[in-house]
C-alpha cells in the first residue's frame, strides 16, 4: 500500500511542479517583452488610504496614456499603512484621507531627514449609510456618538425611535473600519469628538466592505466615502446637533463647509517632489486629473492653493491658502 | 586526527584523505540540519521576544492588564489601552468550535480510509483530501464571506453571516485534511500482526479498530488532532475574513469575534516600529506561541501518562 500512495504522490508533485515551472515561465517572457519595448520605464509606488484607492488606480491608468513611460503602481490597506511606508522610505507617494500626524511628521525626519509635504488632491463627505430598508433619514452627531462612543448607551434601533420593517431582533449591527484606517480616525475625531469608539463593533478592512455589509443588513449602521454609495443602501443627513437642520453629503454641500463630516483628500511626498512624482502630482491637481475624482464620486479642490503643507493639523477646506514652505503646483 | 596516518588504519579503510574529510563533513552537515530545528525554534522564539521585551518594562503597560482586560484601544487618542483577553478568548472559541467539529470528521475518515475502503477509492479519496489541504487560506476566507455567511443568516436568522460558527466551520474545513493524513499514517504504521492477531481472535472489525487499533496508533493520532489545532490556532487570513473581526467577548456562536492572529495581521502593517502598539502586537506573537506550547506539552505529559498505564 505504502507503495501505492507513494507513487501517487508523486503523480501529484510531479503535476505541480510542472504547473509551477510553466507560470514564471509565462510571466517572465511578458515582462522581458514590456522591458524590451520601454526602455526608460519609471515605477513609482502610491499607497495608502483604501478610501482613496479607486481614485488612486485610476490616477495611475490615465496617467499612463500621458506619460506612458511611468507606471504608478497603486496599494490601499489605510491612510495609516500609506504613512508608516512613506516614513521608511518605502513608496514614493501616499495617499491619506487625514491629516498627518506630527508625530508622524517628526518620525520622518529622524528616519530620512526630509518632512513629509502634503497635496490636497480632493475633498470627501463622509456618509454615514444605512440599509435601504430602514426608515430613518437623519441622524444628529450626538446621536452617533450615543451609538459608536466608548460608554454610549444606544444599542437597540428602537431607542432611536426607529421600527425597521420584518426585523424581529433590531440590535443595532455598528460597522466601523479597521485602526489603521484615515477614515476610521477622522470618524473618531469629528464624529465622537475624539472619544474611544466602544468595543464589539465589527471592523471591516476597507470602504467597499462597509457599504456592501450594511447593504445587506437590516439592522445595520456605517460610516464609509460617500462615493461608495449603491442602491442597497441609504445615505443619512447628518445634523451637528438635535435642532440643527440636517445635510445630506452632497458636493455642494462639501464645498460649503454645510456637512458636518467632510474631509480633504490628501497625497504625501517626502520632501519636496521631484522629476516623475513631481509631474505626477502636477497632473493629478490639473483638470485632467480633478476630472478623476469628480467622476469616482468624491469632490475636485477648487482651482487655487491646493498643498496643505507639512504639518497641518487641521483638516484645511477644498481652496485653502497653502501653507508658505509649500509648493504651488502648476495650473 | 594525527597529522600521520598509522598504516594499518589506511590499508583497513583504503581510501583516501579527501574521501574521509568528505564523509566527516557530510556527516557534521547532516547533524546540523537535525539540530537546525532547535536552533529555528530558540532564534524564532528569541527575535519575537526581543522586539516585544522593551514594553514590558515601560510606564503604563502592566501584564494583568494585557492578559485579562477587555479592552483594546491601541491607537487611542487619550487612553491607551492594550488588553487582549477578548482576543484570546476569541482564539480559543472559533478554535474549540472547530476541533470539535474537525476531530470526528478526521479520526473518522481516517480510520475508514486505513481499515474498511477498498484500495482504489482510498487512492482517489487521498488525492482529494491532499487537493482540499491545498487550497490556500485566503480562498476559505472567501468561502466563508460570501458562501458561508450567506447560508449562516438563511438558516438562523442571525443579522450578520460573520462570526464563531462561520469562522469554527471554514477552520474545520481546514483541519480535516490535515487530521486525516496524519491519522491514516498513524493507523497504518501499526503492524500488520496486531490485525492478524485480532483476527485470529475471532475480533470483529469493529472490535479490531476499537479495541486494538485505536490504542496502537494513539500517539499518532494525538499528533494528528495536535497538527489540526496548530493549523486552527494560528490560521490568519481566513478568520479574518470568516469570524468579524469585533473585539468581543462571545455570548453565542453567532457573535463576531476578532482572533489574536486576525488582530496582528490586520494592524502590524500600521504600527510605526518601535512603538508601544509595534512592541505590543510582538508580545501578542510571544502569547500565540506560549499557547502553541502550552497545547503541545500538556498532550506531550497526557500521551506518557497514558503511555505508563
Amino acid at each position: 500500500m505504502a507503495r501505492l500512495r507513494s507513487r501517487a504522490q508523486l503523480r501529484m508533485s510531479a503535476l505541480f511542479l510542472a504547473a509551477t515551472l510553466a507560470v514564471p515561465a509565462c510571466g517572465g517572457g511578458g515582462s522581458k517583452e514590456a522591458k524590451d519595448a520601454k526602455p526608460s520605464n519609471t515605477v513609482l509606488q502610491n499607497k495608502g488610504s483604501d478610501t482613496m484607492v479607486n481614485v488612486a488606480q485610476v490616477w495611475a491608468e490615465e496617467y499612463r496614456k500621458v506619460a506612458p513611460n511611468v507606471e504608478v503602481e497603486v496599494s490601499g490597506g489605510g491612510s495609516g499603512v500609506g504613512i508608516a511606508a512613506l516614513l521608511k522610505g518605502a513608496v514614493d507617494l501616499a495617499n491619506a484621507s487625514r491629516d498627518i500626524k506630527p508625530s508622524e511628521a517628526e518620525q520622518a525626519s529622524k528616519n530620512t531627514g526630509k518632512s513629509p509635504v502634503g497635496f490636497n488632491v480632493g475633498a470627501d463627505a463622509l456618509a454615514v449609510y444605512v440599509h435601504k430598508d430602514n426608515p430613518m433619514s437623519e441622524i444628529t452627531l450626538v446621536q452617533l456618538t450615543d451609538l459608536y462612543a466608548e460608554g454610549g448607551k444606544v444599542t437597540r434601533w428602537s431607542e432611536l425611535g426607529i421600527t425597521i420593517p420584518g426585523v424581529k431582533d433590531d440590535t443595532i449591527v455598528r460597522v466601523s473600519r479597521q485602526s489603521s484606517s484615515g477614515t476610521y480616525e477622522f470618524f473618531r475625531e469629528h464624529a465622537l469628538g475624539n472619544r474611544d469608539f466602544r468595543l464589539g463593533s465589527r471592523d471591516l478592512n476597507g470602504s467597499k466592505e462597509v457599504v456592501e455589509l450594511v447593504g445587506t443588513t437590516p439592522t445595520a449602521i456605517g460610516y464609509s466615502g460617500m462615493g461608495y454609495a449603491t442602491a442597497d443602501v441609504k445615505m443619512l443627513k447628518v445634523a451637528p446637533k438635535a435642532g440643527a437642520p440636517a445635510v445630506a453629503p452632497t458636493i455642494a454641500a462639501v464645498h460649503d463647509k454645510s456637512y458636518p463630516l467632510a474631509r480633504s483628500l490628501h497625497v504625501y511626498t517626502l520632501g519636496q517632489p521631484e522629476g516623475a512624482v513631481k509631474a505626477y502630482i502636477d497632473w493629478i491637481l490639473s483638470p485632467a486629473g480633478q476630472k478623476v475624482v469628480e467622476d469616482a464620486g468624491y469632490v475636485p479642490v477648487a482651482a487655487a492653493g491646493n498643498a496643505t503643507g507639512a504639518l497641518a493639523t487641521e483638516a484645511p477646506a477644498p481652496g485653502a491658502p497653502p501653507a508658505p514652505a509649500a509648493p504651488q503646483p502648476k495650473p | 586526527m594525527s597529522s600521520v596516518p598509522s598504516p594499518i588504519r589506511i590499508a583497513r579503510a583504503e581510501r583516501s584523505r579527501a574521501a574521509v574529510l568528505a564523509e566527516k563533513a557530510l556527516e557534521a552537515l547532516i547533524r546540523l540540519s537535525g539540530v537546525s530545528a532547535i536552533l529555528f525554534v530558540a532564534a524564532i522564539f528569541f527575535f519575537v521576544l526581543k522586539e516585544a521585551a522593551p514594553v514590558l518594562f515601560s510606564e503604563g503597560f502592566s501584564l494583568g492588564q494585557f492578559l485579562f482586560s477587555t479592552e483594546w484601544y491601541p491607537t487611542s487618542a487619550n487612553n491607551v489601552r492594550y488588553g487582549t483577553f477578548a482576543l484570546t478568548v476569541g482564539t480559543l472559541s472559533v478554535t474549540a468550535l472547530a476541533m470539535l467539529i474537525a476531530v470526528p470528521f478526521g479520526l473518522g475518515a481516517a480510520i475508514y480510509l486505513s481499515e474498511f475502503c477498498k484500495p482504489r477509492l482510498r487512492e482517489t479519496l487521498k488525492v482529494v483530501i491532499e487537493l482540499l489541504s491545498a487550497i490556500p487560506s485566503v480562498v476559505w476566507g472567501f468561502v466563508g464571506l460570501t458562501v458561508m455567511s450567506k447560508l449562516i443568516v438563511n438558516a438562523t436568522g442571525a443579522p450578520v453571516g460573520v462570526n464563531v460558527l462561520n469562522g469554527g466551520i471554514i477552520l474545520a474545513l481546514m483541519s480535516v485534511p490535515v487530521i486525516v493524513s496524519i491519522g491514516e499514517d498513524a493507523l497504518k504504521a501499526v503492524p500488520d500482526s496486531f490485525r492478524e492477531a485480532g483476527v485470529a481472535l475471532g475480533a470483529t472489525r469493529w472490535q479490531l479498530v476499537y479495541r486494538v487499533l485505536l490504542p496502537a496508533a494513539r500517539n499518532g493520532l494525538l499528533a494528528a488532532v495536535l497538527l489540526g489545532v496548530g493549523r486552527a490556532v494560528g490560521e490568519t487570513m481566513a478568520v479574518l475574513m470568516a469570524t468579524g473581526h469585533a473585539v468581543h467577548i462571545p455570548g453565542s456562536l453567532l457573535d463576531s469575534v476578532r482572533t489574536l492572529t486576525a488582530n496582528i495581521a490586520a494592524e502590524l502593517g500600521e504600527a510605526p516600529s518601535g512603538s508601544d502598539h509595534y512592541r505590543v502586537l510582538f508580545l501578542t506573537g510571544t502569547l500565540l506561541f506560549l499557547i502553541t506550547l502550552v497545547v503541545n506539552l500538556t498532550a506531550d505529559f497526557v500521551v506518557r501518562g497514558i503511555r505508563r498505564k
